[in-house]
């Protein structure tokens, strides 16, 4: 019998890391995004059906990058949390912060603990009274947490994404412009992404991105806001002819 | 509870599950009405709790009304002027409550996360049906507490958005689940509101007719039963009102409903009977 070769932790946690960021940078990108009342959500979605941005709670929202069957399981557990502990105390005891600790803790545990990490990154958003109490968190492959302000953008081309949008955003954007801002990052992160080849292993929302260069096109947006102006359940999901008007509204 | 450890886990994770109650069953029962131990109180004689009145329900041309009186009763007292016994339970139906008042609510906050939970998980609405069916299940794990006097019986109406139509279900105890095609009321003062209604209502009704109709058959069933609270004007406590269409779930505010129960009410003055032929409430 031969011995097996000693591998040091850091290079298994480099290695895990290494993994879990190629899946997620393979990835069609989300951008979560402040505006004057509330926060919006875009992302490059292909599918109506499979959805990236999420209602957890009256004011909280979820939205991730990376394999689907990943965040999805992320995002039922979370209302599933969101909802027992409104149960068992009162609706106003739901908070952001406890969700992304929760997620923070699940993320870690999974990160260190399974051969395979988990591919994914998500935002949990909680929209406040004013835009100075809106909270944003983002939450990585091995369970970090960031408190964000203003804008994030996650998935291939993040790094794109996040250079376009800290020339063009300001703070206190009206909805159709805070759309448009993200919608034209995103389309600049496309433009500066190499082609990717459709990839084996990945089953999901993002197994490929032919067309990368060109704009996407406005049926694989999927856009949602938490709109404060609203009553308890804050979140709307953007669609059709609504999702149309609003895109034109600009141009 | 298991989730102060602060991370996710175990019942947390299970995929498949999209109902709020088969996850606390899961993950921590104590949480459901039917978890908890009742211990030996079986033995002991009913406890004098606050028990829920009069709801009317009934179908107009473009949906449904629901109405519930305010009033809860603890024996001969009065343990309530205004509890508030008709509530939304999603953007599409609403639901009134008779009998424990304290089991009652609880089932109905259940119901609610039920309703809103599924239409998370699954991004899609319950059909109506589907809601119908969850509330006969809750009910039916009530059993227990009902046969030892803490029965709740529900009155459920929504819009069924898949037929167009406003549609009426009530339960039983043991969760039978029957559907009523015209109006229909529940509770002490139900039969003499179920007269009123049987009276007034006709088909294809305009929303503000069932209204008052609805409003109409509660000051019947005060009049008779004295579990039901009337309007009250001097406290300004109204009973609630509430339709549902196919734009969804809608309270009437009290400035609506005052100039209708005023209404009402100076047309029974020198008529107290209601009778139809001296000008009354048609």
């Amino acid at each position: 019998m031969s011995m097996p070769f000693y591998v040091s932790p850091e290079q298994i946690i480099k290695d895990k890391a290494d993994y879990a960021r190629k899946g997620i940078a393979r990835g069609r990108s989300v951008v979560v995004i402040q505006y004057a009342n509330g926060i919006a959500f875009v992302a490059e979605n292909p599918s109506r059906a499979l959805h990236k941005i999420s209602e957890i709670y009256d004011r909280i929202a979820f939205a991730a990058v990376g394999k689907y069957n990943e965040f999805e399981s992320l995002r039922v557990a979370g209302v599933r949390l969101a909802d027992t502990r409104g149960y068992s105390y009162d609706r106003k005891d739901v908070t952001g912060r406890g969700l992304a600790n929760a997620y923070a803790q699940t993320l870690g545990t999974i990160f260190t603990e399974n051969p395979k990490p988990f591919e994914v990154e998500i935002v949990v958003a909680e929209v406040g009274e004013s835009a100075a109490e809106d909270q944003m968190y983002r939450l990585t492959f091995d369970g970090s947490v960031a408190d964000e302000h203003g804008f994030v953008a996650m998935g291939g081309s993040a790094e794109a994404i996040t250079a376009a949008l800290s020339q063009t955003y300001t703070s206190g954007l009206a909805f159709p412009e805070a759309l448009q801002v993200a919608v034209a990052a995103m389309n600049a992160g496309r433009s500066s992404a190499d082609p990717r080849p459709a990839d084996g292993d990945s089953s999901d929302l993002d197994a490929a991105m032919p067309d990368a260069g060109s704009p996407i096109p406005a049926g694989q947006l999927e856009v949602a806001v938490l709109d404060r102006t609203r009553n308890r359940r804050l979140f709307q999901r953007i669609t059709g002819d609504r999702l149309d008007e609003v895109l034109n509204s600009l141009k | 509870m298991s989730h102060n450890e602060g991370r996710l886990s175990g019942a947390y994770m299970t995929p498949g599950v999209s109902s709020f109650t088969d996850f606390l069953r899961l993950h921590d029962p104590s949480l459901l009405p039917s978890g908890r131990s009742m211990g030996n109180i079986a033995s002991t004689s009913p406890v004098e709790v606050p028990h829920g009145t009069t709801i009317v329900a009934l179908k107009c041309a473009d949906g449904i009304v629901m109405a519930g009186d305010r009033r809860a009763t603890m024996g001969n007292v009065i343990a309530s002027r205004d509890i508030e016994k008709v509530f939304a339970t999603d953007d599409y139906s609403c639901i009134g409550i008779a009998g424990t008042a304290g089991v009652a609510l609880e089932i109905v906050r259940l119901f609610q996360v039920e309703l809103e939970h599924y239409e998370k998980i699954e991004g899609v609405l319950l059909s109506l049906d589907g809601k119908a069916n969850r509330l006969a299940s809750m009910l039916r794990s009530n059993l227990g507490m009902a046969m030892q006097g803490l029965a709740v019986v529900p009155l459920f109406a929504g819009f069924d958005l898949s037929e167009q139509t406003g549609r009426i279900f009530s339960y039983d105890v043991t969760g039978g689940r029957y559907e009523e095609h015209d109006h229909h009321s529940i509770g002490s003062g139900s039969m003499f509101a179920r007269g009123a209604l049987k009276k007034l209502w006709s088909p294809g009704m305009a929303q503000a007719d069932a209204t008052r109709i609805a409003v109409a058959a509660l000051y019947d069933a005060a009049d008779d039963d004295s579990a039901t609270g009337g309007p009250d004007l001097t406290r300004g406590i109204f009973p609630i009102v509430t339709v549902v269409d196919r734009d969804g779930y809608r309270r009437l505010t009290d400035e609506e409903l005052e100039p209708i129960i005023r209404e009402l009410i100076v047309s029974r003055t020198g008529d107290s009977g209601g009778s139809r032929g001296a000008g009354g409430d048609r």
